[in-house]
């Protein structure tokens, strides 16, 4: 009799955010087999870019994430300049940075939180998703968008950054660095995280050449590839700052990977607002000829691929797209087999696989003259709850 | 290595089974392959080159099914795709290249249930994004497919 069984997670389950369904062949506690089935959210944004003009395409890619909603469209507009020889002006290219670091923090962050409570270690949650407000505030003054930026388009950017909002950006990265310092200690220093991460769900760098892994996945198993140092695009060429790798290749090394990154993210956004130099933001550029173009960009869990082919109309004829956990996923075969299943989830999780993004509410009826900011939200929250509890007899 | 040392590295090594190579700019070149030799340039390109496997692409063109097999240079920062026609859309065969790389694995189940392109040697090519009871033959990014209009009647 083969002691073998089957436990099936997903693919609807009340952990993951997204639908995905694992199916984990244990033997006692030990992983011996995994498959996964996707596609539970494929949603065909190959084909639909193909019926959608140049500029179209842009705002259909921004949708394929919420969280790299910077990235995609770097990379599809930088496959289009790549088709023209598109020239992007200067200051462009350091708008384009800033938001590509911005995007990586707050991804990074969510991730942080995200592995904290998978761990059961809500604390780290809680923190890391609170100190994600900063910034997605700061996202807010530079893009107008918390999420889905519509920043970018072929040619250079669409919104410049202000002068008087240079300084609020800079206090608000200054506080943000300093609860990133108590959120690193809480984490890199706490013994019951290196008791559940070290050691754990180990990718060697064989591997992770092999599976062509991007990214923190990548650079955690000490392969040195990093898009924006390899491929230089944006103002990424410009200044100064590291490339964060380390040997081990278990969970562990990709959480230090992925702090660490927050840092390098930090200095290049004060190195971009101040080496920024003055001048337009777009240069305007006309018809796409016929012709095939790539943009790779370096979004917060790896390499993102557009390949673009033209024939000269004004909408692609092809438009292949490769997320980065698209070859990040394919790892679980290595890392997950031979572990406990109750270190399963964290391992399925190093990855990094995207996740939806949060919302928020803004009230503005301009007919009544009401405004409501989120302060006003909670408290209109907290009288609704007051009012249950009365109703209810709770005190 | 710079691109112009790849190219030329890799027709010197396979000779005439190099079609044609355009190279488009310090960073970007496109090199014209049979179909039959796809295997044993990526082999050269991945193993002993130590490119970066990137992804492949295919696309539906007049002429027959494209197949684009990209690669990137980390060292120097350059990409290399490497693009064979299949010319038979009615029966597009071309050998799997997952015995050089698992980065493969799913691409290839990818382009098989979304182009109908066989790859001859990969067992697994179960569907990875389609629905499991969609209908066989039926290929979404060929061009000859027409996307369905939804009746909001019935929803």
């Amino acid at each position: 009799m083969s002691h073998k069984a089957h436990v099936p997670i997903g693919p609807y389950h009340p952990l993951q955010e997204e639908p995905e369904f694992y199916k984990l062949v244990v033997d006692g506690e030990k992983v011996v087999d995994v498959d996964v089935r996707i596609g539970y959210n494929h949603r065909g944004i190959e084909k639909i870019s193909e019926s959608k003009n140049f500029d179209q395409s842009i705002f259909i890619v921004e949708r394929i994430c919420g969280i790299c909603s910077s990235s995609h469209p770097i990379a599809c507009v930088q496959a289009i300049e790549d088709i023209a020889d598109i020239p992007v002006p200067e200051r462009a290219l350091y708008i384009r940075s800033i938001n590509q670091e911005l995007e990586r923090i707050h991804s990074h962050l969510l991730w942080l939180g995200l592995a904290g409570h998978f761990l059961g270690y809500n604390t780290v949650f809680m923190w890391a998703w609170k100190y994600r407000e900063l910034i997605c505030d700061i996202m807010e003054t530079v893009t107008g968008n918390r999420q889905n930026y519509a920043m970018h388009k072929v040619g250079g950017v669409r919104r410049d950054i202000e002068r008087e909002h240079v300084s609020y950006i800079l206090t608000r990265l200054d506080e943000f660095l300093k609860q990133l310092d108590m959120l690193k200690g809480a984490v890199l220093d706490d013994p019951v995280i290196h008791a559940r991460l070290k050691g754990v769900g180990v990718l060697t760098k064989e591997a992770a050449i092999d599976y062509a892994t991007l990214g923190p996945v990548a650079r955690a198993s000490g392969v040195d590839i990093d898009v924006r140092r390899d491929h230089p695009y944006a103002a990424y060429d410009k200044i100064k700052w590291n490339v964060i790798t380390r040997e081990e290749g278990d969970v562990f090394a990709k959480t230090v990977v992925r702090i660490l990154e927050m840092y390098e993210s930090a200095s290049i956004i004060r190195q971009c607002l101040d080496k920024m130099p003055q001048g337009p933001i777009d240069s305007n550029p006309k018809d796409i000829p016929a012709g095939e173009g790539i943009g790779l960009a370096e979004a917060p869990r790896g390499e993102c691929f557009h390949y673009i082919k033209s024939d000269g109309t004004n909408s692609p004829t092809r438009h292949k797209i490769r997320a980065p956990t698209y070859m990040n996923f394919p790892t679980f075969k290595e890392t997950v087999i031979g572990e406990t299943i109750s270190d399963a989830t964290i391992i399925l999780a190093g990855i990094d696989p995207c996740y939806c993004c949060t919302e928020r509410m803004l009230i503005v009826d301009t007919k009544d003259k009401i405004f409501m900011n989120v302060e006003e939200l909670i408290r209109l929250s907290q009288e609704a709850t007051a009012r249950i509890k009365e109703k209810m007899g709770i005190k | 290595m710079n691109i112009d040392e790849a190219l030329k590295s890799i027709t010197d090594h396979f000779g005439s089974r190099v079609l044609k190579v355009s190279r488009r700019s310090v960073k970007r070149a496109y090199i014209d392959i049979y179909p039959k030799d796809v295997v044993d340039i990526v082999r050269y390109m991945f193993k002993d080159m130590a490119f970066r496997f990137n992804i492949a692409s295919a696309v539906d063109d007049f002429d027959g099914l494209e197949i684009l097999y990209h690669f990137s240079y980390d060292t120097s920062g350059f990409v290399i795709s490497v693009r064979a026609l299949l010319k038979d859309k009615s029966d597009p065969h071309i050998d799997t290249i997952t015995e050089v790389t698992r980065s493969a694995w799913w691409i290839e189940r990818e382009i098989h249930e979304l182009f109908g392109i066989e790859f001859d040697g990969n067992k697994d090519l179960r569907p990875l994004l389609l629905p499991d009871d969609w209908p066989s033959g039926v290929y979404p990014l060929r061009k000859n497919f027409v996307v369905p209009k939804r009746d909001s009647r019935k929803e």
